[in-house]
């Protein structure tokens, strides 16, 4: 087990090795960030001198370097816009982006799996279409459509949820959270219920019912758990998708999150706040990963014995 | 005659499908004593699954109902429980192994979890009794170490090994009648005759009725007491083994036991039975077995005969047998 | 005879004669789903014959007229006019090429490129197959809207962009996809003999491996496509997408963001489009794995 954890762990470093020389490049090809910072009358002297000061006259390699040898002590530079360091503006953003996602996860989860399970059971019924229903919608209707509709309508004309930002407390994370869960509650619901029909089908379930087993216990206990890793599966993926396109739910709403702060960085040019962002995504979606792949072993004990 | 652990009459079992009503069961009776074993016998699609699932009232739903008849457990009147009953009836007073033992145990959960569950359900056992229990039950089934065996997951037991679980999950309570379908179908050789002993040691030790269901005639030849043989939803013939062995009065048991290939027996070919078997949603109307049987008569493929007695003990549904 | 209680006891059907179940795998067509794409791609082939205006054409004095079934509705503006007094159903209808484009040319790209790393990687195995998935998971975890707002910075936003940053992206889920059929594949015995029989590397990927991989490539296109027209939208939307004059649905939604509530249309009626195109693809996306290959149910 933990030679697995390691394995994975290795592979995901390598994974985000790769994608920091990607970002690397990336961040620089969007531009000179000085042309935006520094006034329309600078001369050529001004810019020569802001590029060393900014460190941006160094060879490419030893910029890189530095760059990564200290990003992985968590000094990410400076934002060129800001004139804070970038780990300062993670540190504010990040956790909302985090919250906000968690909240919506957990939110789906508690509707898709009830729904999920029960349109297995009861398959067929008014119960089963109308999920099936909602399933397809969710997974058909644009977020942002969503987005701006519930916010002119419930915040603006009925007023009964904040329009955007997160000061409200609980009230402010209903309307995005709502809207970026909702595709999620799709995905997973379909998920849940092929899966159950697929496990109820089969000899174990059978036996279980042989047995006496009251169908309660039958289908929660005996049948969900085997219908639960390619849920688990989906439910890491959609994570990462929350977090990281959480950037139109974060600007139709005003949310202070990383989405906001990516967008932010890319319009302005600011090198250190675009790199730094797409690694703490790509770093989210990685432990994501390496946690989904050892909830799999938690559930599944062919996984944990190495098959 | 002590009253039969098992008795069914007249047992009919429709099943709904979108080509028709299929007659999975189609008038079936017979009945199993204390420490008996029937042989069930049959082509696929015979209906012997079918009616062992309607003796528990586990046919598949919605699609399936039993249509009439009767089935008495103990004298105990099943078809008119309801389903909170059959439950509680449902390995406790009749258990099931079925075939393949590498999908009938949870591959999620481990030995101990699945052994527990009954005997927690049957008996109210908890903590360190219920699990002394669930290894007395491995134990009974011959598993060797049977502590560390109830925390080990079905992945890393073989077949053989899966199935005694299985054996010793279905005699938990103990149960009065224990149906096995095909237990030893997906056994290798070798180990189907020392499963097949174990069955004989539990039967005898709990005084079970057992129900035998198989298509294999070597195995009725060994381990049942009688046997009743079905074609398309109706038993055509039964009777004790060696009767039936020595002297099969139907044409279709007949054919059955001609189509066996025999070492030692000169053949100049392999005997099969020509025809296919009926689809069940569309029987002719007279005897099932008409259009296949080599002696049929324009009789048969009028009215569909009953069971004549051929001999004691021994019956045959066809009209060549006709008293009167 | 006891009343069959209706619970759930719901066990497989045993080994019962009927006809042969190859009948039971052949739906109904999934005529809604045809009829929509048809519709729409009609419309996006057709739209210079079709459109009763040019979308461009803006109009101040016809602004915020609602569609013709509303009150002060004409017949002249069938959609309604937005708030440039630009007719609605013109816009609507040339934005559907720019969806559909997106959609099926960004998919195209990226399954032909994807389904390659795939089975090349499955077929070969070992360091190839290794390399190749660490370059996909990397790919994965790159979030596109972010790739293709750099793009849009940098280059500009265009068309090509969209299409460039959603494909550059979309590739590893087909590799990983495809992979994992190609490793199920190559268990079975039929690529062995045809090692056996001399064929050579191009020679199994194309004529063995690839042909029994198709349904799975067929389904994930379908069911992708919707997913990236709202992609695309959503980019338009954020100002990443298509850029103006050309109408597209997401920048149309932007643009009416303010009016949700009081000119509906101009936001409503492209979201309805999308909806539309988007429920449609994914109904035959559903109807094609159920027929085809009803074990992709993760897809």
């Amino acid at each position: 087990m933990i030679r697995f954890v390691l394995s994975r762990l290795a592979q995901s470093l390598v994974a985000l090795a790769i994608l920091s020389v990607v970002v690397f490049i990336l961040a620089r090809a969007t531009g000179d960030p000085l042309q935006l910072i520094l006034p329309m009358s600078a001369t050529a002297e001004d810019y020569a001198e802001a590029r060393r000061y900014l460190g941006l006259d160094r060879p490419y390699v030893e910029q890189y370097l530095s760059f990564v040898g200290r990003a992985v002590t968590g000094d990410f530079g400076v934002s060129l816009r800001a004139r804070r360091p970038v780990i300062e503006l993670l540190q504010e953003r990040l956790p909302n982006s985090i919250r906000l996602a968690a909240f919506a996860m957990a939110v789906s989860l508690s509707i898709a799996f009830p729904l999920g399970v029960l349109a297995a059971v009861r398959k067929g019924t008014g119960l089963d279409r109308a999920a099936q229903v909602v399933a397809v919608l969710g997974q058909s209707l644009p977020t942002f459509w969503v987005s701006i509709v519930l916010v002119e309508v419930v915040a603006g004309r009925l007023q009964w949820l904040p329009a955007g930002g997160n000061d409200a407390g609980l009230a402010s994370y209903v309307l995005p959270g709502f809207t970026l869960g909702w595709f999620v509650v799709a995905g997973m619901m379909r998920l849940l219920r092929s899966g159950m029909l697929e496990v109820l089908d089969s000899e174990y379930v059978k036996l279980a019912r042989v047995k006496g087993v009251l169908e309660p216990r039958v289908v929660w206990i005996h049948a969900l758990k085997n219908a639960l890793i390619p849920v688990v599966t989906f439910a890491g993926i959609y994570f990462s998708i929350l977090v990281t396109t959480a950037i139109v739910v974060e600007t139709v709403f005003a949310w202070p999150g990383l989405g906001r702060l990516a967008y932010e960085g890319i319009s302005a040019r600011d090198f250190p706040v675009i790199q730094a962002v797409v690694l703490t995504t790509a770093a989210i979606v990685a432990l994501v990963s390496l946690s989904v792949d050892c909830l799999y072993a938690v559930i599944d004990p062919r996984i944990r014995h190495g098959r | 005659m002590a009253v039969p652990v098992i008795d069914v009459q007249d047992l009919r079992t429709h099943l709904v499908t979108r080509w028709g009503t299929v007659k999975a069961v189609d008038g079936v009776s017979f009945s199993v004593a204390e420490g008996e074993t029937l042989g069930l016998v049959g082509e696929s699609g015979s209906g012997k699954s079918m009616t062992c699932l309607s003796l528990i009232r586990l046919t598949p739903r919605p699609a399936s109902r039993i249509v009439s008849g009767s089935i008495r457990l103990d004298g105990d009147e099943l078809t008119t429980k309801s389903e909170a009953e059959m439950q509680k009836i449902r390995g406790r007073k009749i258990a099931m192994i079925l075939q393949d033992p590498m999908s009938s145990l949870n591959p999620v959960y481990s030995i101990g979890m699945q052994v527990r569950e009954p005997v927690s359900m049957y008996h109210g056992l908890r903590g360190k009794s219920l699990t002394a229990r669930a290894a007395a039950l491995l134990s009974a089934v011959r598993i060797p170490a049977p502590e560390t065996r109830l925390r080990a997951f079905p992945f890393q037991m073989s077949g053989g090994m899966r199935q005694r679980v299985v054996g010793a999950m279905a005699i938990a309570a103990p149960p009065r009648l224990l149906i096995a379908d095909e237990p030893t179908t997906s056994l290798d050789l070798t180990i189907q005759a020392q499963y097949l002993g174990l069955l004989e040691e539990l039967q005898h030790r709990h005084r079970l009725a057992m129900i035998f269901i198989t298509h294999n005639l070597g195995i009725v030849s060994k381990i049942c007491d009688r046997v009743a043989v079905m074609y398309a939803g109706r038993i055509v013939e039964t009777g004790p083994v060696r009767q039936i062995f020595k002297a099969p009065a139907h044409p279709y048991t007949r054919a059955l036991l001609e189509s066996i290939p025999r070492l030692g027996a000169r053949r100049e070919h392999l005997t099969a039975i020509d025809g296919q078997p009926p689809d069940l949603a569309r029987l002719p109307s007279g005897c099932s077995f008409a259009p296949r049987c080599p002696q049929v008569m324009d009789r048969c493929r009028v009215e569909a005969p009953p069971a004549f007695p051929v001999a004691p003990g021994q019956t045959s549904a066809c009209w060549l047998h006709a008293t009167a | 005879m006891a009343a069959e209680p209706a619970t759930g006891a719901a066990l497989p059907l045993p080994d019962v004669q009927a006809r042969p179940s190859t009948e039971s795998r052949a739906r109904r067509l999934p005529v809604f789903s045809l009829g929509i794409i048809a519709l729409f791609v009609l419309v996006a082939i057709l739209a210079p014959l079709l459109s009763p205006a040019d979308p461009a054409d803006q109009s101040l004095r016809n602004r915020f007229k609602p569609p013709v079934w509303m009150e002060g509705g004409t017949a002249k503006h069938l959609l309604g006019t937005d708030r440039l007094g630009r007719d609605m159903l013109s816009r609507i209808i040339w934005g559907s090429r720019v969806s559909l484009a997106a959609g099926v040319i960004t998919v195209l790209i990226a399954s032909a490129f994807g389904a390659a790393v795939g089975l090349v990687a499955g077929y070969y195995g070992g360091r190839v197959d290794v390399v190749l998935m660490r370059i996909t998971d990397a790919t994965m975890s790159f979030p596109v809207i972010l790739l293709a707002l750099i793009l849009a910075v940098t280059i500009g936003p265009s068309f090509t962009n969209v299409v460039v940053a959603i494909a550059v992206i979309l590739w590893a889920r087909y590799a990983r996809v495809m992979r994992g059929q190609v490793l199920t594949l190559m268990n079975l015995d039929f690529i062995a003999q045809a090692r056996i029989a001399g064929a050579g590397a191009w020679r199994i990927i194309t004529r063995h491996l690839f042909p029994n991989t198709l349904n799975t490539l067929v389904v994930l296109v379908t069911l992708q496509i919707g997913y990236v027209i709202i992609l695309e939208a959503s980019l338009s939307f954020l100002g990443a997408g298509i850029p103006p004059p050309t109408p597209a649905w997401g920048s149309m939604i932007a643009e009416g963001r303010e009016f949700v509530t009081s000119a509906w249309w101009v936001s409503g009626l492209p979201g309805l489009a999308i909806l539309l195109v988007v429920l449609a693809f994914n109904l035959l996306g559903d109807w094609l794995r159920d027929t085809l290959d009803p074990k992709l149910r993760q897809l």
